[in-house]
């Protein structure tokens, strides 16, 4: 019998050297709540994490930029509605629709601010079971070509903690449709849909690619002992949204793997 | 920032109330006995000011005075050994002890109640009980890193209860998600003693660096105090003193005043805003608002510090610009901190504040006159020793006697009772007994709360609910890392107070061991009845003893906590409920323990003998009754079955632990098996024959001090020398089984795992949709 890893020991998920290089900025908002768990996902996955203020004016040096999850301004008005107007988000807006196509990923509230300063299509709502609900969920990797999907492989399922209150992505079906013909449709819900949202849609992307929002958290998904495997051992391991930012550091980097 | 005041109030100052010494005052409307509103006046040499009334009013209340427990809560802080006291970094009486993790660390953690304003208004009573004790442990200098709730309703099929139920659990996830607090754990018990008096108690667990532990004091002369965070309003006046001292009755005018209104993101950002004040160094005291208000926080600031300090109050930001002087020292607004600036750091203050965009208002300065002095409009309103306010409040010995029904509820045994008939025995019934346990209110799936709850947040979750303990990493390099666990058992401590307590610190303190943590700490939450009768007292005392006996011979220190009293509707109390939280440290949390096995072919070990005890257990409750004596309290058993669990986690012996208590082995098995899914053959015939007891007693008697564990073939030989050596009661009761879906239980049918999950998942949804 071989023997077993001990819970939590650290699996050589050895981050490669010539990754580090790469810098991710990680905004924090008031209210933000998921910031530093976004940096730890950004090391662990070999990548530096710059740490950003909503309050800043430029984006400095980096790389890709993580919105991340959390209750900015406390959701009071509409999840994101009024992070929108930070001064980084112009910057940001502007830098993911250039022809650097800065890559962007939003996280729960980070989607929301997405769909808000309208670098995505589409809004969240309110949950349809109208309670906050955690749990770890199956997603499906619709589509592997976005700067953030790389390192998947088509079609692949994860399971990655899920933790919202508005967590109800919704469209127009003209939106939708269009979303599924561009394949832009990047996560879906498998077995269940925790929230109503339309399609079991977890996930988008903008039509290059670099911007990508989902509702699930990734980065709750990056280190053994303190994923859903660990915490709920019902399926799947505990890193499996680590992919989301090794794709990135990898886009960034470039060359072969 | 100033304050508008336009409205000039007709300000009773102190030289008016020196003048018209036979004024009237409304002391009784608030809550103060005639000997007390007498003490007041001599203690000032004159009669009080209106503004002073509230002060002395809310702080002599039963909430924050302590009055009826205080003589007997002198125990925790006497009953003290050596032992007990090297890592206690910081004692009980600040806003929460410290103790030492080690390598530069520092853990806090205290477990308050919330309980009146939760029935009165339960998604606000539980999401600010939440925020008052997180306010708590960041006034200690420490960043919060996760929340508990342990829970006490009404009956489960009450239509109250469900109110109590949506509301509460909303409102803890409401505030406690939108602070980023991972929620790690708690209890759900469903008893119809609790149908008009919900026990909410939240305990929240901060870590910090040695060096960055602050104290609630007001020290150096000319340093300036600063009131920050939210505005003050009309919110919670009157709540400490009316809300928490008197029951609710039907028949007296109802005393319900406004609940406070929580702001989780007012709360969000006042913690970091704390926190970057901590890392510059630039407070000297800080001291949360919250029972009480201003009051509380400049009387305790400045009689922790120098000793003076003057305040004007119209500096006070204001929700409500018609607020009485008297209201706004007695708002309990939430969302507030106070703190001691020096005048070389009020720029750089005032420069986090601006980051973080938070309000603040320079209230005024430190002084040595020994005195609190409040002005408005420079007129002077409050003139006090702030000692006799915050500290010197009355003490009261209220009579206690053990009551004249305890002999008969404890002559009233389970076996051979009425409801002891039909005892299950052949194989189907015991079957069906199982099923029935693990779906009953108390003992079933509790999912339907915790999946409101956000466990995951911080991302340093290394265990939490269903597992005996949560268990959170505090450093991220080391692995180092702290385990909590609530429990209180209100029917054990119904039948005997004194013994029901020691079995509330024994289940913690087994639960964090289980979990594979040393046990370093003690916090407890003592909710109980009106101190007024003296059964209540009786039973209040006799908790108190029971628990600081055996803190001494577990050889762990209280820390901290609270006393909530007259937790009763008319003359009937609740059960005696004092909930017990205990801290214990992982050197490396890739070391802790899961409740649930995994791996096939391990074999399982049932710690421990098992005795007939099934008074106050919850097959009894099961059946409908409540009588007889608790199980045995064996502090000696529970420290040397601690120090096995402990042992066992540190060199890899077992890779599952569980605790066995309410519901004992029958409960512990099902909920090992489920919590992976994976199934178990069991034979208990070395257990009856050595322990000499039926099927029915090894399975659902709650006897103390026993664990189950799974224990890997590899390291058996190791695992059974180490009990053998310890002398400690082992046998080997089966097999983990992962293939076959079911737990086998020799002499009870076959039960499916499918089958058990769907029982124990179906209840609360069945009731809360």
């Amino acid at each position: 019998m071989t023997e077993l890893p001990l819970i939590g020991e650290a699996v050589a998920v050895a981050a490669e050297p010539r990754l580090a290089g790469a810098k991710i900025g990680v905004v924090t908002f008031p209210g933000t709540l998921d910031d530093r768990d976004a940096s730890r996902a950004v090391r662990l996955a070999g990548g530096t994490p710059v740490e950003l203020w909503h309050g800043d004016s430029d984006l400095g040096d980096v790389d890709a930029v993580i919105l991340p999850g959390g209750f900015s301004y406390g959701d009071y008005l509409r999840a994101g509605a009024i992070a929108r107007f930070a001064p980084l988000m112009s910057k940001i807006i502007d830098a993911a629709n250039s022809d650097a196509k800065l890559p962007v990923l939003g996280i729960c509230n980070g989607f929301q601010l997405l769909t808000e300063s309208h670098l995505l299509p589409g809004s969240m709502i309110k949950n349809d079971h109208l309670k906050f609900i955690c749990r770890d969920q199956v997603l499906r990797v619709e589509n592997n070509s976005t700067y953030w999907t790389g390192d998947y492989a088509a079609g692949q399922e994860i399971t990655v903690p899920l933790k919202n209150q508005d967590g109800q992505y919704i469209a127009d079906e003209k939106t939708l449709d269009a979303l599924e013909a561009e394949g832009r449709v990047v996560f879906r819900y498998v077995g269940f849909n925790p929230n109503g949202s339309r399609r079991d849609i977890a996930g988008i992307s903008n039509a290059a690619g670099n911007v990508v929002g989902l509702m699930p958290h990734p980065e709750h998904a990056v280190e053994v002992g303190f994923g859903p495997e660990s915490l709920d051992g019902i399926g799947g391991s505990d890193t499996e949204g680590l992919g989301l930012f090794t794709s990135v550091l990898n886009k960034i980097v470039g060359g072969d793997k | 920032m100033t304050t508008e005041t336009t409205k000039k109030f007709n300000i009773d100052t102190v030289e008016n109330a020196a003048k018209t010494p036979d004024t009237e005052l409304p002391w009784a409307e608030l809550g103060l006995k005639r000997n007390e509103f007498d003490e007041i006046v001599k203690v000032l040499g004159r009669r009080p000011t209106g503004a002073e009334l509230a002060m002395y009013s809310v702080m002599w209340s039963e909430h924050c005075s302590y009055k009826s427990s205080k003589n007997h809560l002198r125990q925790f802080g006497e009953k003290v050994t050596d032992e007990m006291k090297k890592d206690m970094l910081v004692g009980i009486g600040e806003n929460a002890g410290v103790t030492n993790l080690g390598d530069g660390w520092a853990v806090t953690f205290k477990i308050e109640s919330h309980n009146s304003p939760s029935f009165v208004e339960p998604y606000q009573g539980a999401a600010t009980g939440i925020g008052g004790i997180v306010r708590d442990i960041i006034s200690m200098g420490a960043r919060p890193v996760a929340v508990m709730d342990p829970l006490r309703f009404g009956a489960i099929d009450h239509p109250d209860t469900a109110r109590v139920m949506h509301g509460a659990v909303a409102g803890i996830g409401g505030y406690g998600n939108s602070l980023g607090l991972p929620n790690i754990g708690g209890e759900m018990v469903f008893d119809s003693v609790y149908q008009g008096n919900p026990l909410v108690n939240a305990l929240a667990v901060g870590v910090m660096r040695h060096e960055d532990i602050r104290l609630a004091n007001a020290s150096g002369k000319g340093n300036k105090v600063v009131l920050f965070g939210a505005r003050t309003g009309g919110d919670g006046i009157g709540g400490a003193s009316v809300l928490a001292s008197e029951s609710f009755d039907d028949t007296k005018p109802s005393k319900r005043p406004a609940v406070q209104v929580g702001d989780p993101f007012a709360e969000k950002v006042l913690i970091e805003c704390c926190l970057e004040l901590f890392k510059g160094s630039l407070v000297e005291g800080i001291q949360d608002l919250g029972a009480a208000g201003i009051s509380c926080a400049t009387s305790e600031l400045a009689s922790n510090g120098d000793g003076g300090m003057n305040v004007e109050l119209t500096s006070v930001l204001l929700r409500d610009p018609t607020l009485t002087p008297g209201e706004i020292l007695m708002s309990e607004s939430q969302e507030r901190m106070m703190a001691v600036v020096t005048p070389e750091n009020v720029e750089a203050f005032e420069a986090v504040m601006d980051k973080w965009a938070v309000e603040y208002a320079w209230l005024g300065e430190v002084t040595d006159s020994g005195r609190l002095i409040i002005t408005w409009e420079g007129e002077v309103i409050v003139d006090v020793d702030p000692r006799t306010v915050a500290h010197d409040g009355p003490v009261y010995d209220r009579p206690f006697a053990r009551p004249e029904w305890q002999d008969t509820v404890q002559a009233d045994k389970f076996t051979g009772s009425v409801q002891d008939a039909g005892r299950p025995s052949a194989p189907a019934e015991l079957a069906a007994a199982v099923t029935e346990l693990v779906a009953s209110p108390n003992m079933c799936d509790k999912s339907w709360i915790t999946n409101q709850y956000d466990r995951y947040v911080g991302g340093n979750t290394a265990m939490a609910f269903p597992d005996d303990a949560g268990v959170v990493r505090v450093d991220e390099e080391s692995g180092l890392g702290v385990a909590l666990a609530t429990d209180a058992n209100g029917r054990y401590t119904y039948l005997d107070p004194y013994h029901g307590a020691q079995l509330a610190l024994a289940e913690a303190y087994r639960n964090v061991a289980t979990s594979g943590a040393v046990p370093m700490a003690v916090s407890d939450c003592l909710n109980f009845g009106s101190p007024e009768d003296p059964d209540v007292m009786w039973q209040l005392a006799e908790a108190i003893r029971g628990l600081s006996d055996a803190c001494m011979v577990l050889g762990i220190p209280v820390t901290g906590g609270n006393v909530s009293l007259y937790n009763q509707t008319g003359t009937t109390p609740i059960h005696p409920s004092p909930v017990v939280a205990v801290l214990g440290k992982l050197d490396d949390v890739a070391r802790r323990t899961p409740s649930g096995w995994r791996e096939d072919g391990a074999a399982i070990y049932l710690l421990g003998t098992t005795a007939a005890e099934l008074d106050g257990s919850e097959w009894s409750n099961l059946r409908g009754h409540l009588g007889g004596l608790p199980p045995k309290v064996d502090l000696e058993a529970e420290r040397a079955l601690g120090e096995i669990l402990i042992n066992a986690s540190r060199d890899g012996m077992v890779d599952s632990a569980h605790d066995l208590s309410e519901g004992g082995l029958a409960a512990a098995l099902v909920e090992s098996s489920l919590r992976y899914g994976v199934g178990a053959r069991i034979a208990l015939q070395d257990v009856l024959d050595r322990d000499g007891v039926d099927l029915f007693t090894a399975l659902f008697s709650e006897t103390q001090g026993r664990a189950v564990v799974s224990v890997p073939r590899s390291e058996e030989v190791r695992f059974k020398d180490m009990c053998t050596a310890r002398g400690f009661e082992h046998l080997r009761i089966g097999v983990v089984d992962a293939a076959s879906g079911q737990l086998e239980i020799n002499g009870v049918d076959t039960l499916s795992l499918d089958a058990l999950r769907e029982a124990h998942e179906a209840t609360l949804p069945k009731y809360f949709g």
